[in-house]
């Protein structure tokens, strides 16, 4: 049993003094007892990157925000900060040479993303959504990012990690590496913070600055990290992280609308560590994983001491920020069934900035239509209700109707009878009805005219410019 | 004054690249919070008022002191000076809250703690009682009831009255524009050292240096000479830290006379976002008259501004809101009347464009009513109302605008997009797609280059040349990323010409070059420019005749040129010259002073000469609009900005992008929203969104005008380009009216509000 936080920081080990806060934010340790100021606080939300840091496993670069990441999580883990690049990195010349830096405050979370970025690759968007510049319009970093050289994984496989437990004055902190040890902690500390990714718990500590007297953190449990594919749908731990589902869905037939609206679940930093299981946990009503789980008729298993049990999502969700689970367990997993050949599967989001926003309304829709009639349909919608739940009264509007779109702008009507939404500063309950009612048509053009650019995301811009076809 | 130099250039009008650059890549290059932490240190924490608006009955801080770790708490009684942080001095605005509270979040007193966590903490355990008033929160309201911060500010030519009544045809409007949090990616910082006799020295991230001496000396009760201010850069301003920069500082030096100690003030992002101003949001009410042709023949407006609780630089807003309102049109008769409302929400403040983009959106207004009442295209309508030419040439102020450069800029911007061609494209993808419209909108520009207050037009400078030829060079003006320093050193390097190399680079301080002006109203290198010119200037001077007389030739013929000093076949080493003169006792320092020449200004007639000169810009924008849901995306945007004899094309390129993309937040997804008790609900990122990367678009084209050297003495005939290409981005308004055939679409155009009035059009 660890007792004391040890890492790698720019490849040199690092012991933190016994009496720190195993909750300290590594923002925080890096940029007082660590002495590393490059790194920088912008926001403490997780929102806009400046604290940008990556965590090296299994040879793969993950960027994470160093404002939510607390130093229990780190145990035995590698973080590399801008300081750990050497000076002379790719991402740093480009970002100096494309005239990529103004006020230079972002850049070192920038620079650690296109680090990331370039062993990663893909959408140069997707790399820094979690990155704001507030001086350069971006133009600048998307040239530099598409002259970025790409670097390969490197081989590696990180050890498995001995179970650990770091115990102050006034906190402990447990990273339990077996199921049976976990589900005995949960059953003797109900109250202890059951920390995932801590996208949503690290707040708490990065913004509100508290300190949980007991954290119980289920990353290195392998039950909750795994992922099966099964012809009958996927097996997704509690613990696997949003980026690794992404990539999940990419390559598994039926759940490809997943990627892009995955694509836009908070930006890299947070899907390297943001999960489902958390996302569920959490229950909140604009949580964007929940829509598509209950459009899928996802099922959840429950661990704890007493056994295991299986619940449907939408039975989970009970109210805001309330679910079935039960003070001694813990999720385990969450299975999505694999919508079959044939039947459209849309997972739409609206929000005021396309990436890295959270959620106005979603909406998650399964459609089976024969000879041109609805025969199936199941619409789940976030930010409608103190929940993300099914549109009832939707659906059976639906149903047994022609393909057509009055079909769907009379469904959109009875949006009414399901909903009746709040108002706050992500849109009036007025807007949501009539956006919510706006995707329920767009679903039908994407059910009935396939070739059609769907969304503005869709319209190619009339001129090509230089960064876009450069994309690594 | 020898300002134009030509082809003599070697690094004037080269594209250098940001001073910093490769320390901000690296994380080598310090702000404020990075500096080692001095001995002793403290850190301090507001405590902010929980209602709008209210009666403070009783602020006990003792729950504060209860707080482990907490060392002091302070309020307005602990104040030895004056509880005022006034930029203008013309009210008093207190540090803390006395009395009344007049916003939420407004800042009641202060915690100082051995930790931060602790100074929190203790901030958080204040329970101030107050009872509560009915908040104002709307302009509307705030008119209704005649609260302003100033009186009205009318601005008029002929008689818009009578010209409106005989006017052929006649038609009345309203909108409203947002507000936007400026998000500097740096919060905001103070750190107050004391030192012997009362002095202190305070690292501040702050636009202002000067003023920070002055209101921490104001606060302290103190003579100025007692306060240093230092700020070698800042993690972004953007008028952010311009007036506001001053009471963060106050406050942290307030705590450092208190306890002796030094004292840091970092506001977490949610406490600088609630605890600081913003830009002004608008309220416009006009009547225009016209002809069958689209001339518009009068215009009788009122732009009211909402100032939040206290005056703050809202006089200077106005003002060039209302000098700005008719933008780079003419209407012969017209009065615009500029209102600044009074209500309990923070002090609004300076923010690139310090009203200049508000109320340049009127004439854009009024040309898209007056285009569709006369059934022709917006676009026709601008031209025809182009100021000069055939229409009168001067602002109703009584300044000449150069009609020629508007529509130079303008035909250039419609050339570079296409338009003709891009229009065909539009209106076949939009007679093809069930829901899904673009559009394609423009905007011309000219915006006034100089301080509204005439005395802030002035700067200084001090050069020293070291006996090796290196050279340090101080000013005025501060880092905020827009490459001001390297900008200055150019000119500094053309001076001696010598590479760029040479020229240390220093940290703004009032100790060194005192009484200075804002590094504001984009002004920044125009004036630091020339005063760091003069002081270059005037040393070189003195080397020339060290030089004329060792060669014994006229020192007016001695050049200085790629690190030597020539004469005919003779040369030697910058530095060996520096060397000689320093043998010869002769002064390598000198300070450099500048002030903008040829200006005036009547503030009560509204007449003059205020500007300097004007930077003149054109735009057009494409967007794709989904008549669904009301989301939106810029597709294309072509720019053409007038920079003059640009110093640095590629520090200006970085100016006009960044500017156009915050002006794209402006318009379009940056909302400033407050609950109905007036506590503001998008303190962070969040929740308040500003542009990402994707939000940039995808083909975006930026010119810089070419062969356009100023007409006035500028500093190398260079032009301004801070704030100006901010409202290049009001393309993207007109582009989403064109798209959606929207007749009124206030701002910001966020997804919801192009919906709704959408749904509302029918």
């Amino acid at each position: 049993m660890d007792t004391i936080v040890s890492f790698f920081l720019n490849d040199k080990p690092v012991r933190i003094p016994p009496g720190t806060s195993p909750t300290m934010t590594l923002l925080d340790w890096l940029r007082g007892p660590g002495r590393l100021t490059g790194t920088k606080e912008g926001c403490a939300e997780g929102d806009c990157g400046a604290c940008t840091v990556v965590l090296e496993r299994h040879g793969r670069r993950m960027p994470v925000n160093a404002c939510l990441l607390l130093l229990g999580q780190l145990h035995r883990r590698r973080v590399r900060t801008v300081e750990g690049l050497g000076g002379a990195h790719p991402a740093q010349t480009l970002m100096a040479e494309s005239d990529g830096t103004q006020c230079g405050f972002c850049t070192p979370g920038i620079v650690m993303s296109l680090y990331a970025h370039a062993q990663e690759g893909g959408d140069p968007h997707e790399a820094l959504a979690g990155n704001l510049c507030r001086c350069t319009g971006y133009r600048p970093i998307l040239d530099a990012i598409a002259r970025l050289p790409p670097e390969p994984p490197s081989c590696g496989q990180d050890e498995a990690p001995p179970a650990a437990r770091f115990e102050t004055a006034d906190q402990v902190f447990h990273l339990p590496n077996r199921l049976a040890d976990l589900l005995d902690l949960r059953a003797a500390d109900p109250a202890a913070w059951l920390l995932a990714g801590g996208t949503d718990l690290g707040l708490r500590v990065s913004e509100h600055r508290e300190r949980p007297p007991s954290v119980i953190c289920v990353q290195n449990v392998p039950d909750l990290s795994a992922i099966e594919s099964r012809p009958e749908g996927l097996v997704v731990g509690a613990a696997v992280p949003y980026r690794d589902l992404l990539a999940l869905c990419e390559a598994e037939a039926g759940f490809e609308p997943l990627r892009p609206y995955l694509g836009r679940l908070g930006s890299r930093q947070i899907r390297s560590l943001g999960t489902v299981g958390g996302n569920l946990g959490t229950a909140s009503p604009i949580g964007d994983m929940l829509p598509p789980l209950v459009a899928l008729g996802a099922r959840v298993r429950l661990a704890s001491r007493r056994g295991e049990r299986v619940l449907p999502v939408e039975e989970f969700l009970l109210d805001y920020r309330r679910t079935a689970l039960a003070e001694d367990e813990v999720i385990l997993s969450v299975f999505l069934p694999r919508p079959p050949a044939g039947r459209l599967f849309v997972v739409e989001k609206l929000s005021r900035r396309h990436d890295q926003d959270i959620s106005a309304v979603a909406m998650a829709a399964t459609l089976d239509v024969a000879d041109g009639v609805v025969r199936g349909a199941r619409l789940a919608f976030g930010g409608m209700a103190a929940t993300a739940r099914r549109a009832e009264a939707t659906e059976a509007a639906l149903l047994g109707r022609p393909l057509a779109e009055e079909s769907f702008a009379a469904a959109a009507e009875a949006l009414r009878l399901d909903f009746s939404p709040l108002s706050d500063w992500r849109g009036s309950a007025e807007y949501r009805l009539a956006a919510a009612g706006g995707l329920l048509r767009r679903l039908f053009w994407r059910a009935a005219a396939k070739d059609l650019p769907h969304d503005v995301m869709s319209v190619p811009a009339p001129h090509a410019p230089a960064f876009a076809a450069g994309t690594a | 004054m020898d300002g134009d130099l030509k082809a003599r250039n070697r690094t004037v009008g080269a594209a250098l690249r940001h001073d910093s650059a490769r320390k901000h890549t690296t994380g080598e290059a310090a702000y404020a919070d990075d500096l080692p932490e001095p001995p002793g240190l403290l850190h301090a924490a507001l405590v902010p008022s929980p209602v709008a608006h209210g009666r403070i009955l009783d602020l006990d801080l003792s729950p504060a002191l209860a707080v482990p770790g907490v060392v002091m708490a302070l309020g307005p009684a602990d104040i030895p000076g004056k509880n005022d942080i006034s930029s203008s001095g013309r009210s008093v605005e207190p540090l803390f809250a006395e009395g009344l509270v007049e916003h939420w979040g407004q800042t009641l007193a202060l915690v100082l703690a051995e930790t931060r966590d602790a100074a929190l903490l203790g901030a958080r355990a204040v329970r101030p009682r107050i009872e509560a008033l009915v908040p104002v929160l709307r302009i509307e309201e705030a008119l209704e009831r005649q609260q302003l911060l100033l009186p009205p500010m009318v601005m008029a030519r002929g008689d818009a009255q009578a010209a409106l009544a005989a006017a052929p045809r006649r038609l009345s409007g309203e909108f409203r524009c947002g507000g936007q949090e400026h998000f500097y990616l740096e919060g905001q910082i103070a750190i107050a050292i004391p030192g012997e006799d009362g002095e202190q020295t305070v690292i501040s991230s702050t636009q202002h240096p000067t003023e920070v001496q002055h209101i921490v000396s104001r606060v302290l009760g103190c003579d100025y000479n007692r306060i240093t201010v230092e700020c070698r850069r800042m993690g972004g301003g953007f008028g952010g830290k311009e007036s506001n920069a001053s009471w963060i500082a106050a406050a942290a030096a307030l705590g450092a006379r208190a306890t002796g100690r030094p004292v840091k003030l970092r506001l977490p992002r949610k406490a600088d976002i609630a605890a600081t101003g913003k830009r002004h949001p608008f309220l416009y009410r006009f009547d225009v008259g016209f002809d069958d042709t689209g001339r518009v023949l009068a215009l009788d407006a009122t732009l009211a501004a909402d100032g939040g609780h206290t005056l703050d630089l809202s006089g200077g807003v106005i003002m060039r809101a209302v000098t700005h309102a008719l933008n780079c049109y003419d209407v012969p008769d017209v009065r615009i009347t500029g209102l600044v409302a009074k209500t309990n929400t923070v002090s609004n403040t300076a923010f690139r464009g310090f009203g200049g983009p508000q109320g340049a959106l009127l004439m854009e207004e009024v040309l898209h009513r007056v285009a569709a009442a006369t059934a022709q295209h917006v676009d026709a309508a601008r031209e025809r109302n182009f100021a000069g030419g055939p229409n009168g040439g001067e602002t109703p102020y009584g300044q000449p605008l150069e009609g020629d450069l508007i529509r130079r800029v303008w035909a250039e911007a419609k050339a570079d997009a296409r338009i003709e061609q891009r229009r065909a494209e539009i209106a076949a993808f939009n007679a093809a797609h069930p829901y899904l419209r673009r559009g394609l909108g423009g905007f011309a520009l000219a915006f006034g280059i100089s301080f509204g207050l005439l005395h802030l037009n002035q700067a200084g400078a001090l050069v020293h040349v070291y006996t090796d030829g290196s050279i340090r060079l101080n000013h005025g003006g501060t880092e905020m990323g827009q490459g001001l320093f390297i900008k200055v050193a150019q000119v500094v390097a053309e001076v001696f010409g010598v590479p760029i190399e040479r020229v240390g680079i220093t940290r703004t301080s009032t100790a060194e070059v005192p009484n200075t002006a804002p590094t504001a109203a984009s002004t920044g290198s125009d004036l630091n420019g020339w005063a760091a010119h003069a002081a270059a200037s005037a040393i070189r001077g003195r080397m020339a005749e060290v030089a004329a007389e060792q060669w014994n030739v006229p020192a007016d013929e001695i050049r200085f040129e790629d690190g030597l000093v020539r004469h005919g076949n003779r040369a030697m080493e910058f530095g060996d010259l520096a060397e000689l003169c320093w043998k010869k006792r002769v002064s390598l320092s000198a300070t450099g002073f500048y002030r903008t020449p040829d200006l005036s200004w009547d503030p009560v007639a509204m007449k003059g000469r205020p500007f300097f000169y004007f930077s003149y810009g054109a735009a057009f924008a494409e967007v794709v609009v989904d008549t669904l849901t009301g989301e939106h995306r810029v597709l294309a945007a072509d720019l053409v900005q007038d920079c003059g004899r640009s110093l640095n094309p590629a520090i200006d390129r970085g100016q006009i992008e960044g500017g156009f993309v915050q002006g794209l937040g402006w318009l379009t997804c940056e909302e400033l929203w407050w609950d109905k008790e007036g506590r503001l609900r998008t303190l962070g990122p969040s929740t308040y969104k500003i542009p990402g990367s994707r939000d940039v678009p995808p083909a975006l084209r930026v010119r810089l005008l070419d062969s356009a050297p100023a007409r006035v003495e500028t500093i190398f005939r260079s032009k301004a380009v801070g704030e100006p290409p901010l409202l290049l981005a009001t393309a993207v308004w007109n582009a989403l009216r064109d798209a959606t055939g929207l007749a009124a679409l206030d701002l910001p155009a966020t997804p919801e509000r192009v919906l709704m009035a959408l749904r509302a059009k029918g």
